[in-house]
């Protein structure tokens, strides 16, 4: 079936499954307006996003995510073929939430030389990896030299390879610690081979949590300017939200507003991961882990108030692979990848394997009721590459 | 699709669907819808915004068992270095544990175990309701037909011993599939589907009632699972003994049969079809044991009411590689995060 026709196909599909129910009787009655809304085509409101958190219809929530999710893909859903490197996890940050981060010196931190990474990276070499993902803590003695350097080695061995690499967060500090800008180092990092960035360490975008939780870090402002300022240098990126532990309904939605402003403005965030909380071995490790209610509304909340970010993911590392699977009717369009070599969550108690192969997210998609395609980091086709 | 239209509307009217309605909702109407389906008639059954647990422990009295299903990873033969039959000292141990924990039930089962039988039983009943005050969920029809013919008994009067003994009610396990073709390739040894139905059926007659369950995703085809339903749901029709109906997913970990285990969506498509097609059985149980305490949430918005129990211990799925745990605090937070409140109940899904 060449493409336009499958668009047709698709069309069909999800006008069918409309017209078999109205979506306005789908649904609970406080989510009628929103289904109105999302059948026209219209931007959802600040309220509207409390209401969908409110609300306690899930299938409702996740019949009004769907419509938009088959409008946007049809019945695709991606994965990668994906590499990780956690580079260091000594880190001045400290955040509280963190069960990855360790202080200088202290027992169980670790840091990779650039030899180490790149025998890592060579160790996979026969693999069809599309995509590093490179994130680390923020060690007091490592600046842009050094991350330089990793992109440079990693990018002789890999050159087709995208290299995803350090959050705006580490950007930040390279610049702190070069006594430059945020662009400056955007700058030296893509000559080095950078394609993309994560888009880690956004957490929540509230003042009142960033002072009980993650002082430290750089607030939501110097975080958006820093995505800004690598969408304006043509590098695309992701987003992500820190949910499960102390944030309230409204702060979720400010949160996910504030991105979608900064889509508006910039345009580069490709997808949207929502992060669940893990409490264990951290210092809020008196929180329940998020529920599976939780998982699925943020996921389907986050399809429809971001209207204008491309994707979103389901990441099966933190939320499990059967309610990634699920979460694919609940607005997602991605679970990620293959993953392997995981260590921020499962330092926090995630009891998610290392890694999946290609064919068990092939299989786990398709077993959905949807068609599984292996992406790239930019969400082009990978084809026949079933490794 | 037309034809999937009618027999949503069928659903919602409140209508009893056929074996080709359900195979067609399990195979082509749209997950979200499906649930939406099930949850409407979860709330027509059972209008309170309730769902229920039970604390108990699953006590496993013997893990051999002549039946050796290719099914399953726990049993043991009879000179296995880890074969085992609980000691009273053990058994009481384990009550204790489970009354000081709150919990109001156990649930005894045991592999067919060529020494222990009807007499052996009748004992360990009888020293239970001498020595403790729990209920006694126990002896899936398997064990009972083990039972009766080991005794050279007929069914009623073996079933009439066991209730004077003790027992107040069956566990719905060893049903698998109820279709002789998939029993033979799964279990040869195991009683037929007639076998199990009868021996819930004497029971039900004697005022014994129990649950049902369903063991899917392995070599079944859609339809057998829908023959499944259809024969609990008659003889439900019949009898009216059935409390609850648990459908559950194959651990293939370590068992002879293997492959990969049924996906959370299979899960909840197989849940909700329960849910619809099983209009005369009041609660569906949720299973955190092999979906994981967030899948089993979620599954009561397709068409579960019961979270099931609290198990403080649990062999026979953990034998098979899947160790989900759950804490009663937990199951609590999960039933109240998704907008029900949560009660402890009975085995007659009373509310304490």
């Amino acid at each position: 079936m060449n493409a336009k026709l499958k668009e047709i196909n698709d069309m069909e599909m999800t006008s069918r499954s409309q017209n078999a129910f109205s979506l306005q009787e789908a649904v609970s009655p406080e989510l009628r307006p929103l289904a109105l809304k999302v059948e026209a085509g219209e931007r959802l409101t600040r309220e509207d996003g409390i209401r969908l958190f409110r609300s306690q219809d899930l299938l409702g929530i996740g019949r009004l995510a769907q419509v938009v999710r088959r409008r946007l893909h049809g019945d695709r859903a991606y994965f990668v073929y994906n590499q990780h490197i956690n580079y260091t996890n000594i880190c001045i940050n400290r955040c509280r939430f963190c069960a990855f981060a360790r202080d200088p010196g202290q027992e169980g931190g670790f840091l990779l030389s650039p030899d180490q990474v790149e025998e890592k990276v060579r160790s996979r070499l026969h693999e069809p990896i599309q995509e590093i993902h490179i994130v680390g803590g923020l060690h007091p003695g490592l600046g842009l030299d050094y991350a330089v350097e990793l992109l440079r080695r990693i990018r002789r061995l890999r050159p087709e390879t995208a290299l995803k690499a350090f959050t705006a967060v580490e950007v930040d500090h390279f610049a702190r610690k070069e006594g430059c800008s945020a662009e400056e180092v955007l700058q030296e990092l893509k000559k080095a081979g950078l394609s993309a960035l994560p888009g880690g360490g956004a957490e929540v975008f509230s003042e009142r949590l960033r002072h009980r939780l993650f002082p430290r870090k750089i607030s939501a402002q110097r975080w958006l300017a820093i995505m800004e300022a690598a969408h304006s240098l043509g590098i695309p990126t992701n987003a992500t939200l820190l949910y499960g532990h102390m944030e309230t309904m409204e702060e979720r939605v400010e949160h996910l507003l504030m991105l979608r402003e900064q889509q508006d403005r910039s345009g580069g965030f490709m997808a949207f991961i929502p992060l669940a909380f893990h409490p264990k071995n951290t210092a809020l490790s008196h929180l329940p882990r998020t529920s599976g209610w939780d998982d699925l509304k943020v996921i389907a909340a986050a399809r429809l108030i971001l209207d204008n970010i491309p994707h979103i993911k389901a990441y099966w590392v933190m939320i499990g692979p059967k309610l990634a699977q699920v979460a694919l009717s609940f607005g997602a369009d991605d679970l990620d990848g293959t993953v392997l070599e995981e260590k921020i969550s499962h330092m926090a108690g995630a009891e998610t394997a290392q890694g999946m192969t290609p064919a068990e997210l092939h299989d786990l998609i398709g077993r959905a009721g949807f068609r599984s395609v292996q992406r790239d980091a930019f969400y082009g086709e990978v084809s026949g590459c079933l490794a | 699709m037309s034809c999937l239209r009618s027999v949503t509307e069928k659903v919602r009217d409140g209508a009893r669907v056929t074996l080709e309605e359900a195979l067609l909702l399990h195979e082509e109407a749209d997950l979200l819808e499906l649930g939406d389906l099930a949850r409407w008639r979860r709330f027509a059954a059972n209008p309170h915004r309730v769902v229920t647990y039970v604390v108990d422990r699953n006590i496993n009295y013997t893990n051999v068992c002549l039946s050796r299903c290719r099914f399953c990873a726990f049993h043991r033969g009879p000179g296995d270095p880890d074969a085992y039959i609980l000691d009273r000292g053990a058994l009481a141990e384990k009550i204790h544990e489970t009354l000081k924990l709150g919990g109001t039930q156990i649930l005894l089962q045991g592999g067919l175990h060529p020494d222990l039988g009807l007499d052996e039983i009748l004992e360990m009943l009888r020293w239970i309701r001498q020595h403790f005050s729990i209920h006694v969920h126990g002896f899936s029809p398997p064990e009972i037909v083990h039972m009766a013919r080991g005794a050279g008994l007929p069914l009623e009067e073996t079933l009439l011993r066991l209730k004077e003994a003790g027992l107040g009610s069956i566990p719905g396990g060893g049903a698998e599939i109820l279709v002789d073709r998939v029993r033979k390739e799964i279990s040869p040894r195991k009683c037929t589907a007639d076998e199990w139905l009868e021996v819930m059926r004497v029971a039900h007659g004697l005022g014994i009632p129990s649950t049902a369950t369903m063991m899917f995703g392995h070599v079944e085809t859609v339809e057998e699972r829908i023959r499944h339903l259809e024969a609990v749901r008659s003889l439900q029709d019949e009898t009216g003994g059935f409390t609850a109906f648990i459908p559950w997913a194959f651990q293939p970990h370590h068992t002879r049969l293997g492959g990969t285990p049924a996906t959370a969506v299979e899960y909840l498509r197989t849940l909700a079809v329960s849910r619809i097609f099983l209009d005369n059985i009041p609660h569906i149980q949720a299973s955190w044991v092999t979906q994981g305490d967030k899948v089993a949430q979620v599954a009561l918005e397709f068409g579960a009411d019961d979270f099931g129990s609290t198990m403080i211990e649990e062999n026979v799925v953990a034998a098979a590689g899947v160790r989900f745990r759950i804490s009663r605090e937990r199951m609590e937070q999960l039933i109240q995060d998704a907008g029900y409140t949560p009660r402890q109940r009975d085995t007659f899904y009373r509310w304490l």
